[in-house]
């Protein structure tokens, strides 16, 4: 393959092999068989998959936010690549969301086409970070969260769901390292970043109760042996955490209240409205354009 | 050639000095006359390779006279460094890249965290030394980390075990 023109030696055949919006592009699920499991209800898996997708995707867009800004060319490269395993999972996810629906939209209709109030991604995801500590603090608690439930969902009943937890199993693994090892050396290191970093611990906190409230669809799959209770996580959630804070030197202050309602209910804050207007401007400006 | 042969030809777009078979990637390849079948793995959800990785496999099949040709994808069992070959380990490592050690066996409970950098065995891919230590967890793709080699003091790539 020839690499002076990158995005030519990717067109460079006789299919429709490319990589971008607009170039036709939407089939990462390619071959993988797509059957539903008996007995579940289609509205449930289309909605519990689009939970667990539009995390990944409004994670990893905030991720991506952050390059060209990251402290070292090395934690460019790692946010980068955290947030393509987490745009590789939103990908298989949407997909399997569109499967499941079976009105004919794909993983570009369902990122590019939905209004806010149809993202049903928690409002941890959609944070934007004050500074590399938010970022840091947010990870930590984002990654370990996952992690505890994607080791969980690969025992799911629904095939497809348990192939793509077992495979972000590994990819969540490195992603809460990383942030767990940045907690810790900022929080455990000079006066300033120690200051900093608790405050962004103290920042991020507010938002974890909303992780572990069940939303009606989650208990219903979890009974059908698809979903996992989120509640179930907490005591492996909160011994990570306890485990990190304490090796960062940080005292977890007490925890203040945030506004009801939750991401998976469709209720968001302003700043998924901002992350949507960034990532859906080209799809919408040109619907269906391909070039 | 037999299908099977002209695919175990084809090789990474990321890391041109190995095959796909011998990186794992290539999980079976069917004959049915002419027509072939393909089927391969994913190394991360979120590997832009995969495309090119389909193309490669169908213009090396078709170019070869073989059609149609299907390639599938399969996400279960997921992917793991453990299946990358003898060969493709020796390759890595003559191209300046340290081979992967042994995938993490999975204990029961929690899945560890790590909070300081894993012991590790690996050797520097230039001088042999075994004084190498982390400097980023993530490389110029998901599947390598940065390392230095203590000893001859250059940087080297290491592909990560998962």
């Amino acid at each position: 393959m020839a690499f002076d023109d990158a995005y030519g030696a990717l067109t460079d055949h006789d299919d429709d092999a490319r990589w971008a919006y607009g170039t036709g592009f939407t089939d990462p699920l390619a071959g993988v068989p797509s059957g539903l499991p008996d007995g579940v209800d289609r509205a449930d898996l289309t909605a519990y998959c689009l939970m667990l997708g539009d995390d990944a995707l409004v994670m990893s867009h905030r991720l991506q936010q952050w390059v060209t800004r990251a402290p070292e060319l090395e934690d460019e490269l790692a946010l980068a690549n955290i947030g393509l395993d987490l745009l590789g999972q939103a990908r298989l996810l949407l997909t399997r969301a569109g499967e499941a629906e079976g009105a004919g939209r794909d993983e570009d209709a369902l990122a590019y086409g939905r209004d806010p109030g149809e993202f049903r991604n928690v409002r941890l995801a959609e944070r934007a970070d004050a500074d590399f500590a938010h970022l840091m603090a947010r990870l930590l608690v984002f990654a370990t969260w996952r992690l505890a439930l994607f080791d969980r969902l690969a025992g799911s009943s629904d095939q497809m769901l348990a192939a793509i937890a077992a495979k972000g199993v590994k990819e969540l693994t490195y992603h809460r390292d990383y942030a767990a090892q940045w907690v810790v050396r900022l929080g455990d290191g000079t006066a300033l970043s120690h200051e900093r970093m608790a405050a962004a611990v103290t920042a991020v906190l507010p938002l974890v109760e909303e992780l572990f409230q069940p939303h009606e669809v989650e208990l219903r799959l979890t009974a059908a042996g698809v979903a996992v209770d989120p509640a179930a996580l907490r005591p492996e959630f909160d011994a990570v955490l306890t485990q990190v804070l304490a090796a960062a030197t940080i005292e977890a202050g007490p925890v203040r209240a945030v506004a009801a309602g939750t991401g998976r209910g469709g209720e968001h804050t302003e700043a998924l409205t901002e992350i949507l207007a960034e990532l859906q401007q080209l799809a919408r400006a040109v619907p269906g354009g391909s070039w | 050639m037999t299908a099977e042969q002209v695919v175990r030809t084809v090789t990474d777009p990321e890391l041109p000095m190995v095959t796909l078979a011998e990186l794992g990637i290539v999980r079976e390849v069917r004959q049915d006359g002419d027509g072939v079948t393909v089927t391969i793995t994913p190394t991360y959800s979120g590997c832009p390779a995969m495309e090119s990785i389909r193309a490669d496999i169908s213009a090396a099949l078709r170019t070869a006279g073989f059609g149609p040709v299907e390639v599938r994808t399969v996400l279960a069992p997921a992917w793991t460094t453990d299946w990358i070959s003898e060969s493709g380990r020796r390759k890595l490592a003559e191209a300046g890249i340290a081979p992967p050690g042994a995938a993490p066996r999975r204990g029961a409970g929690p899945i560890p965290l790590t909070l300081t950098p894993r012991p590790s065995t690996l050797r520097c891919p230039r001088c042999g030394s075994a004084q190498t230590e982390a400097i980023a967890a993530f490389g110029a793709t998901a599947c390598r980390e940065l390392r230095r080699c203590l000893d001859c003091r250059e940087p080297f790539e290491h592909m990560k075990e998962i």
